[in-house]
């Protein structure tokens, strides 16, 4: 049996042997039950000491086989599954799903569909956004940011309710538009969280952009080189904290982005600080394509004619979008019936997981739990 | 009483009755400060915290404390059992008997030993055995990790806190917590402002040791998931969680004592001896305090939404307004009940705002690293707490051959150089950060 222990950190993917140990190493499991790793995620650790010096994600627990569900569902009655992958970011798994299937069928939503739809997205991009920022300062052991985060997230899940009706997995778009128009007084419910949440970002950064600890705990801490990060195809906030302007809203704009203006924040170092401050400036930016959007809602229909069964021609689309972590695609495959002939999901959730033993070598126990919190995971979609 | 008792064991009956008294209290105590902190926390985080056990969740401490004894007892099959059995039980021991020296007021205190703080730091570093026995009882790795963790945490911190008590110990020239407390009040001035940076050592030392955020990597909950309390459930569980709210207890008592004057009211020497009666203004506060908290509560209890919670509610109030009552009692109590009484109200008082900024600390900041916790004792604290030490034993030597009777001006030029010295200490600190984040060649 080789010794897997080597020096050579550049290989990727290299996993940990349990059987061939140093004489002061020892193997952690992290996980699936464990306070930080959100959800079921297992994480093999190679320790010695308290330094990291191998490890390997194991995944899988919450696997649902999605994927081969939509093979036996018409392709409406497969919109509501995919809520359930990124479950804190449903509303932009639903778009991704709904265009790639308007463009299997040749059909575009309505100009005023795909405004609500950038909105609502928008909206759910902070949601997310600001589960991870709790739940991340949580690991790093601010216990009091969640609980802010939390009640701003509150009030976009109102509006979600106030929408469709549901706040969680929502099922707001179908394909071809909406199927609900937005209810009285949905600008300005917008507008005012808008509005106050600029505030609020600055009192989150307060308790932590220039904190000696929060900077302590976070610079430095698994960084990921532009060119790694193109390697291991990460996408996403972690991506562009590596120095790559890859915004899929910008390079292949969809629903409504191409009529806004926002800028894409980059970094330079890729460390858990500067995905940090990717992601605390991506909501200001939501947040500000939100309060255009909101200013010009196109009237009109908001369903395409699509008809009622839908039967798109043979064929295969890929379709992606910018999702809160990272680049979500569809490829979707169409023998002509009813039911799609195949549906892959690219989460990018389950990809940029696979940095994570790029980061977390040479690093501490302490900043494995920063590292599994700052690629933004959510098991859902990690396992499908 | 005298003629029942064999004058033989008389010296004994007082501190027998009030090691009792602690013994019984303290487990309560810990509780409420329990729920005092996620009362403080909620607070934090906009929200109302435990509201459903009692009114405002006043009896949820005896709710947890139940279900805790109650609690089914796990030992895992690979534990070391006589030492897994003894860990927490010595935990607990040694935060209790730590208390023996500790005094409450200028009355209540079981022994005033003449090397009263050392006893009660030699007593207290003896807890850790506890957290690292447990650890490695348990035989699973998030205890050990935890374990270790503790043994360097407390060893290098306590060095720190030692050090930063010994610039309060020049001043008072005695080891004797009673004396002192004494010469804080014959000075004039708690210690405090005369060595501030000895106090914020002790306060950060005290955080570390006591293992709470952001110096709570033991028991790193999203790392380590408990720490070295990772195998324990149940009571034995709860005993951990007793003994370091205790804990907690005993280094606030100290710094109360060392720093904050003890049992000393605030301008303990200010007499204005009120409409020419021996009643101070100031001592009448613990009366109008205790009142106002039993106006409050009659006045919230018919507001309680179920009845029994109506009748905590009003009990609360009566019992406020008994200690309302003490207090004034007291101040024409003869003297020695009258300092006792209210000795104990200020030393309380002073410990649990010192708490109150455990907790404020603990829901601000982050955690920190373990080897950023090492340099920042080893490459900051113990090199300021030295500096602070001959600093302030040079001061002293200006007072007594100079005659340089300033304490104040004392404070401001220790402060001074002490501020100069931890920007000194900051710098190099960032050097060696600067050198361990620069990218490898």
């Amino acid at each position: 049996m080789s010794d897997t222990r080597t020096d050579d950190r550049s290989k990727f993917g290299e996993g940990v042997n349990a059987t061939v140990l140093g004489a002061d190493e020892i193997i952690l499991n992290m996980g699936p039950q464990h306070p930080s790793t959100h959800g079921v995620l297992r994480v093999k650790l190679k320790l010695d000491g308290e330094r990291v010096v191998g490890s390997e994600c194991i995944i899988g627990y919450l696997h649902r086989g999605v994927e081969k569900i939509a093979e036996h569902r018409s392709y409406q009655q497969f919109a509501p599954y995919v809520d359930r992958m990124d479950y804190v970011a449903a509303v932009s798994n639903g778009l991704g799903y709904c265009e790639a299937i308007e463009k299997l069928l040749g059909a575009e939503a309505p100009p005023r569909a795909r405004v609500v739809r950038t909105i609502l997205t928008e909206l759910q991009r902070i949601a997310s956004h600001l589960l991870w920022l709790g739940t991340h300062a949580l690991d790093i052991g601010a216990l009091t940011p969640v609980f802010y985060c939390f009640r701003e997230r509150e009030e976009i899940l109102k509006i979600f309710e106030k929408y469709c009706g549901a706040r969680l997995t929502t099922h707001a778009f179908r394909i071809g538009g909406l199927q609900y128009e937005t209810y009285d007084g949905f600008e300005q419910d917008v507008k005012r969280f808008c509005e106050d949440f600029d505030k609020k970002v600055d009192e989150y950064e307060t308790l932590l952009t220039e904190n000696r600890i929060w900077v302590g705990r976070t610079k430095g801490v698994g960084i990921l080189s532009a060119e790694d990060a193109i390697a291991l195809a990460v996408t996403g906030p972690v991506l562009r904290a590596s120095g790559i302007k890859w915004d899929i809203r910008k390079a292949a704009p969809y629903a409504a982005y191409d009529q806004y203006e926002f800028d894409i924040p980059t970094r330079q170092t890729g460390d858990t600080y500067d995905r940090y401050v990717v992601r605390m400036e991506e909501m200001r930016q939501s947040r500000r394509i939100c309060l255009q959007a909101i200013e010009n809602i196109p009237a009109g229909p908001i369903m395409a004619r699509i008809g009622k069964v839908l039967k798109p021609p043979p064929g295969e689309v890929y379709h992606a979008i910018e999702a809160p972590k990272g680049e979500l695609g569809y490829y979707v495959v169409s023998d002509g019936t009813t039911q799609p002939y195949r549906v892959r999901v690219r989460p990018p959730s389950f990809i940029n997981l696979q940095a994570f033993d790029k980061m977390a070598r040479g690093s501490l126990v302490a900043d494995v739990v920063a590292i599994i919190g700052t690629i933004d995971i959510v098991l859902g979609e990690v396992d499908r | 009483m005298n003629h029942l008792i064999p004058p033989s064991i008389l010296p004994y009956v007082l501190p027998v009755l009030y090691g009792v008294v602690i013994v019984a209290v303290l487990p309560l105590l810990a509780g409420y400060i329990v729920l005092l902190e996620r009362k403080v926390m909620a607070d934090m985080q906009a929200r109302l915290g435990p509201m459903r056990v009692g009114p405002h969740g006043l009896l949820q401490p005896i709710a947890d404390a139940l279900k805790l004894l109650i609690k089914e007892d796990i030992i895992p099959v690979k534990a070391d059992l006589f030492l897994f059995w003894c860990a927490p039980v010595l935990s607990v021991t040694m935060a209790l008997l730590a208390y023996a020296a500790i005094p409450f007021g200028p009355a209540f205190q079981i022994a005033d030993l003449n090397v009263g703080l050392l006893f009660i730091l030699a007593i207290s570093s003896l807890g850790i055995y506890g957290i690292v026995l447990g650890g490695w009882a348990s035989n699973s790795h998030y205890s050990l990790l935890g374990a270790l963790r503790s043994a360097a945490q407390l060893v290098s911190y306590e060095t720190a806190a030692g050090l930063a008590l010994v610039s309060a110990l020049m001043l008072a020239g005695s080891l004797s917590m009673k004396d002192i407390v004494q010469a804080q009040y014959d000075q004039g001035v708690w210690f405090i402002f005369v060595v501030p940076v000895g106090f914020f050592i002790y306060l950060v030392g005290s955080i570390a040791e006591t293992n709470r955020a952001p110096f709570d990597l033991p028991e790193a909950e999203s790392e380590l998931v408990a720490g070295y309390m990772t195998e324990y459930s149940g009571f034995r569980w709860a005993l951990y969680f007793l003994g370091e709210y205790a804990n907690m207890v005993v280094v606030a008592s100290i710094a109360t004592t060392l720093f904050l004057g003890g049992w000393l009211r605030p301008f303990a020497r200010y007499q204005d001896h009120l409409f020419g009666t021996s009643v101070e203004l100031l001592d009448i506060l613990p009366t109008i305090l205790f009142l106002g908290v039993a106006v409050y509560s009659f006045w919230l209890a018919p507001k309680q939404p179920v009845k029994i919670q109506k009748i905590v509610m009003a009990l609360v109030g009566g019992l406020c307004l008994v200690l309302a009552v003490g207090m004034a009692g007291a101040l024409f109590a003869p003297d020695a009940v009258r300092m006792g009484v209210h000795g104990a109200f200020w030393f309380l008082a002073k410990v649990f705002t010192y708490i109150y900024a455990f907790l404020w600390i603990r829901f601000t900041f982050p955690r920190y690293r373990f080897d950023q916790l090492m340099r920042l004792g080893w490459h900051f604290l113990i090199p300021l707490a030295l500096v602070n030490v001959v600093v302030v034993g040079t001061t002293i030597v200006l007072q007594q051959n100079w005659d340089w009777r300033h304490p104040m001006l004392t404070a401001i030029v220790t402060t001074a150089i002490m501020l100069g010295v931890a920007a000194f200490l900051g710098r190099e600190d960032k050097q060696h950060q600067a050198a361990v984040e620069a990218p490898e060649p």
